[in-house]
């Protein structure tokens, strides 16, 4: 880890002005993914702006209009056990408790959890070339050990993904992002917010230089009747997504009337496919439905070896989280059953 | 010093403390974090050493920019091929107790690199942080070799196979052949031919590998605090290359934090502190990493053949079984993999072989349960295998191929209760329920398998040592030189001194780890009970013999002319065994005798003529239940039932957790573990905890032991076999066969992940 001067920011204000002053600066929320990424010289900041003080964005509060902002500072653990995001957005809390570890969350803020970076194992190691590290060294993941690698949206720099659960909820729950920078306030669609790899893969996301999220408000509708979030990894905790899904319906009987969904662990960004969507508006629940739905989500994908299994798998567990969210059936979650285990 | 052959055992089976649940003795230590491990001694003005590793797996170091790295204040030196004094002539003496043939690696001795993550530099500075962001910016050129492999299967492919060589302590090569295995192959009815894989898994303990060097002023003498298995074998290796005297390269390893195999052998990190401490004459700390702890060794990558047939009724007719496995290219690291199958099972016609191949990877090392975790999950599931072809129960198939006696040598075991494994295991399990059709068990919308595996591991005993010291006041303290690396050796041995003497468990205290004590085996291979146990034991007795002198010193005294086989020591006295009211108090004899204390120094080592009649294993069987998501490919490990014939059981507490901790290894195999090596950079990729991965709680459920006790006469004074590995073999074997039963596809290939199930 390198030397670095560090700022406790007093308020928003004067973070973005610390961090415009300092060249080499970066934001400091929890600390978990950028202390790591220090420790192993993958991030080398010669300056922090802690927002550890900015107790103003670690609120919870609801929006006029029936919406609640969640605060960037507030931490993963404190949004996912908030009483109105359990209640009213149940989704959302389920999706950050798949995330991590309970220390992790308790540490971790949701500003911070959009801006984790990718765990492509290559990224993580000097030794290796890494267009997201270093752009123009060559990408050692399409032809290497690429099993946690992306299958959509990829490209010949880069098949990382983005590694958040959170923000497989958020994208579904088509949350805003606020942002604060030299340049005022603005906000940016969820969607929009991370980017895919292209030929600049080392931009994780849309975010200007020098701008801080301030801020991440969910829109009124919850989808709190109909919902789930399925996530399949390699151990029961403490492991990232190989795919994951999260879904949002509202029903109607047995017709889905509105339905949003993402999918993590496949993509350079959590992956939501607005014409797929569409397909299920309108209709009514059937396997043979979700099959169809889940085949076009993946038309494009391409698999590289070892990570072709996510294809596949991601249309199963397209499959399997639209039945659970249709019927509701929580007891179909892929862990609950060894609850119940004699 | 005496020596004493092993007897039959001398323990009462109506024990106080051998045999109970007892707690350890430093737990509170452990948990209240007072317990020091090797990195924890923070000796008086210390500076640290961080190690740089190569990037590239093969090729030189041209050039070592250390001008930049000095620059720093507080740096105190680079230390790299360049400027590290040969300190031994020969590589001979880099050659642990446990290192296989071949020329043992040495450390920033040349700029040839044979392996990524080959250390390559020491920075010393005045703390951690200054040393790692030092290591950080040290500029090092290399010429890279492309021509590396470090895939097995292409070097397997080429033909680079050659017969796995003699020269490790404890390898046997693999049976000889017996019958004609092919002509019986091709004539049985029921044949499996399976190839069976697991790649690369590395240890990681939870302590990380380090060693704190207390540079002591007077002369070369050094306390060097070490994360090891075994401070002697470390003492040796550094006494050799360095040309130290015992007293000056003292090494003390109080406490480890899990080894697994790791630990056996000197790792680089030791040899970095003591060079560093040497030249700078100075007190020096080295402490790998996580990353780095994918640099030091690893259970080899290993492809097994197997050809197993049976007749009609299910009696196995060709048992054939050889694997092919990776080692570095500077050494022919060798386990034991196939012979234990033909230990388990009685067939007439047999063949077995055993290959290595030199890929460009580090030397793997032994790792709990080696060469047996390998080879017990290939075995098992070609048996389960062909279970089914010949339509007979798995349990009732193994029960049809028991043996009595050890095929491989034509020699009774010592003892064997693996059938009662068998059934006491099975009834625990509920294996009579179990419908044999696979696909057959459902519960809701996941399917259900139950499957079953065998394991064998060696009942080794080393020679050992130790010393005792029973003071006026009552009080014993026990030392041998021995290792607990969270195994449960403080507890056993405090509980087996505390019997011998008749003493109450708060009144002994057992030393280990330092190499000041009387020498012991390194922890290994399940013998440390046995070995050290036995020395402890006839350490004690010796203890008592002298006293029972000093009690017949005394007036009038009770034991006049009782001989010491006739003497029982209890509750502090000790007593004639025809007539226990002949009794007199421990301290009473020590305060009539006047003496301070009563010492004893003793050994035991294993008795060579039982070692020639009889076959001394250790067994388990291993019963498992899956519940499988079919669409998704993940698979929980919902109960396992492990029943466990390991000769007695000192204390079914730590010995429970032993088969615990093998248990969730070897779910951990089956489904978890793998090092995933990039062939186009020869690296390890997921060299981290995060990315590599063992079970969380969350994976673990029920996990039932049962211990089938094992009275055995032949095999040690104690009559015990060890735990250390016994519980995790048979697991992965089960999880697969229990896979099959729930889904009906077999996966031969481990770990079984979910892309391998869809």
């Amino acid at each position: 880890m390198n030397s670095f001067t560090l700022t406790q920011a007093a308020a928003v204000d004067e973070a973005v002005s610390d961090f415009a002053g300092h060249t080499g600066a970066a934001y400091l929320g929890g600390g978990t993914n950028l202390i790591d990424l220090m420790k192993e010289n993958v991030s080398r900041p010669t300056h922090l702006t802690s927002l550890n003080h900015l107790s103003a964005l670690g609120q919870i509060e609801d929006l006029p209009g029936g919406g609640l902002r969640l605060g960037a500072l507030a931490t993963n653990a404190d949004t996912a056990w908030n009483p109105e995001v359990e209640v009213r957005y149940p989704l959302l809390s389920q999706t950050i408790l798949a995330g991590a570890t309970p220390q992790l969350r308790n540490m971790a803020t949701n500003g911070g959890n959009l801006l984790q970076r990718t765990r492509c194992y290559y990224f993580y190691d000097l030794a290796t070339p890494c267009n997201k590290r270093e752009p123009g060294t060559g990408c050692s993941a399409i032809n290497g050990m690429n099993r946690v690698c992306g299958v959509l949206g990829t490209s010949e720099s880069c098949i990382a993904t983005q590694p958040s659960d959170m923000c497989v909820a958020l994208a579904a729950l088509e949350a805003v992002v606020r942002v604060q920078g030299p340049n005022g306030e603005r906000t940016i669609k969820f969607e929009d917010f991370h980017r895919l790899p292209g030929d600049q893969p080392e931009l994780d996301n849309t975010l200007a230089p020098g701008e801080l999220i301030t801020a991440i408000d969910l829109p009124a509708q919850g989808y709190a009747k109909n919902f789930t979030y399925l996530k399949l990894r390699d151990r029961a905790s403490y492991a990232f997504a190989l795919v994951s899904v999260a879904v949002g319906l509202e029903m109607d009987g047995n017709t889905i009337k509105t339905a949003r969904f993402a999918l993590g662990g496949v993509a350079h960004k959590p992956w939501r496919d607005q014409a797929a969507e569409k397909m299920l508006e309108g209709q009514t629940a059937s396997p043979d439905l979700f099959r169809q739905v889940a085949a076009k989500v993946f038309e494009s994908a391409i698999g590289y070896g070892p990570n072709s299994f996510k294809i596949e798998l991601g249309k199963r567990a397209i499959v399997r989280a639209l039945k659970q969210a249709t019927e509701m059936d929580q007891a179909l979650d892929s862990n609950a059953f060894l609850n119940t285990n004699p | 010093m005496s020596q004493t052959i092993a007897t039959p055992p001398t323990v009462r089976l109506d024990s106080d403390v051998i045999g109970k649940p007892i707690s350890r003795p430093e737990g509170a230590a452990k948990v209240s974090g007072a317990a020091k491990y090797a990195a924890e001694y923070n000796v008086p003005n210390l500076w640290y050493g961080y190690i740089v590793d190569s990037p590239i797996a093969k090729g030189k170091i041209l050039k070592i920019d250390v001008d930049a790295v000095l620059a720093l204040p507080g740096v105190k030196q680079v230390f790299t091929h360049e400027n590290v004094p040969s300190f031994a002539w020969f590589d001979r003496s880099y050659k642990d107790d446990v290192a296989p043939g071949g020329s043992p690696f040495r450390p920033l001795h040349e700029p040839e690199i044979m392996f990524s993550q080959q250390p390559v530099a020491l920075v010393v500075a005045e703390t951690f942080e200054l040393a790692r962001y030092a290591a950080s910016i040290l500029r090092i050129d290399y010429e890279v070799d492309e021509n590396f492999n470090t895939d097995l299967e292409k070097a397997r492919a080429a033909g680079k196979g050659f017969d796995a060589p003699k020269g490790k302590t404890g390898f046997l090569p693999p049976p000889k052949p017996k019958g004609d295995a092919e002509g019986a192959f091709k004539a049985a009815p029921h044949q499996v031919t399976g190839e069976y894989t697991h790649h690369a898994q590395h240890h990681n303990p939870m302590e990380m590998f380090a060693t704190t060097v207390e540079w002591l002023g007077d002369g070369k003498k050094m306390n060097i605090y070490d994360k090891t298995q075994g401070a002697p074998n470390v003492q040796q290796y550094l006494r050799k290359i360095f040309s130290l005297s015992k007293e000056e390269a003292r090494v003390v390893s109080k406490f480890t934090g899990g080894a697994f195999g790791a630990g056996l052998r000197p790792q680089h990190q030791v040899f970095m502190a003591v060079m560093a401490a040497l030249e700078l004459e100075h007190s020096v700390r080295v402490s790998m990493t996580r990353q780095q702890m994918f640099s030091m060794g690893h259970r080899p990558h290993t492809i097994q053949d197997i050809k197993l047939a049976s007749d009609e009724q299910g009696y196995l007719q060709s048992l054939q079984h050889t694997a092919f496995a990776e080692t570095s290219q500077f050494e022919d690291e060798t386990e034991t993999v196939v012979n234990w199958s033909g230990i388990l099972y009685k067939c007439d016609n047999s063949k077995f072989g055993y290959e290595l191949a030199k890929i460009d990877v580090d030397t793997p090392a032994d790792m709990r349960a080696p060469g047996a975790a390998t080879g017990s999950f290939a075995i098992e599931c070609a048996v389960d295998e062909l279970s089914y072809k010949a339509g007979v129960d798995p349990l009732e198939f193994r029960l049809l191929n028991y043996t009595y006696s050890d095929p491989t040598e034509n020699k009774p075991f010592s003892s064997k209760r693996l059938i009662d494994c068998y059934h006491e295991g099975a009834k625990r399990f509920g294996w009579e329920q179990r419908n044999p059709e696979p696909r057959s068990m459902r519960e809701g919308n996941m399917l259900v398998g139950w499957g079953m595996g065998t394991g064998c591991w060696d009942a080794s005993m080393q020679k050992a040592a130790a010393k005792a010291s029973l003071s006026a006041d009552g009080k014993l303290t026990v030392h041998s030189a021995t290792n607990d690396q969270g195994a449960g050796t403080y507890v056993i041995m405090t509980q087996i001194a505390a019997q011998t003497l008749g003493l109450p468990l708060d009144q002994v205290t057992f030393v280990l780890g330092d190499t000041n004590l009387p020498e012991a085996p390194l922890q290994g291979g399940s013998w440390t009970a046995a070995s050290v146990g036995s020395a402890v034991q006839a350490t004690c007795q010796e203890v008592g013999k002298k006293l029972l002198k000093l009690a017949q010193k005394m007036d009038n005294s009770p034991l006049d002319g009782v001989a010491f086989e006739d003497v029982q020591f209890a509750d502090g006295h000790m007593r004639a065994n025809e007539d226990i009211t002949k009794s007199v108090a421990i301290t009473e004899v020590l305060a009539t005798s006047g003496e301070a204390a009563v010492e004893a120094e003793s050994s035991a080592q294993p008795n060579p003529i039982n070692m020639l009649k009889y076959s001394m294993h250790s067994h388990n069987a291993a019963f498992v239940e899956v519940k499988v998501d079919e669409d998704l490919g993940t698979i929980h490990v919902t109960r396992v039932v492990n029943a466990v014939a390991a000769g007695r059981i000192l204390n079914p507490k730590t010995a429970r957790s032993q088969v615990l901790g093998g248990t969730v290894w070897g779910i951990s195999m089956a489904l978890m573990e793998e090092a995933y090596l990039d062939n186009n950079l020869g690296r390890y990729m997921n060299h981290n905890y995060a990315e590599y991965h063992v079970p969380v709680n969350a994976d673990i459920h029920k996990i039932d032991v049962i211990f089938v006790e094992e009275e055995d006469d032949h095999v040690n004074p104690l009559g015990v076999k060890g735990v250390g590995e016994i519980g995790m073999l048979g697991v992965a074997a089960a999880i697969a066969n229990a896979v099959y039963h729930a889904t009906g596809k077999r996966v031969r290939d481990l770990p079984l992940t979910i892309d391998k199930l869809l």
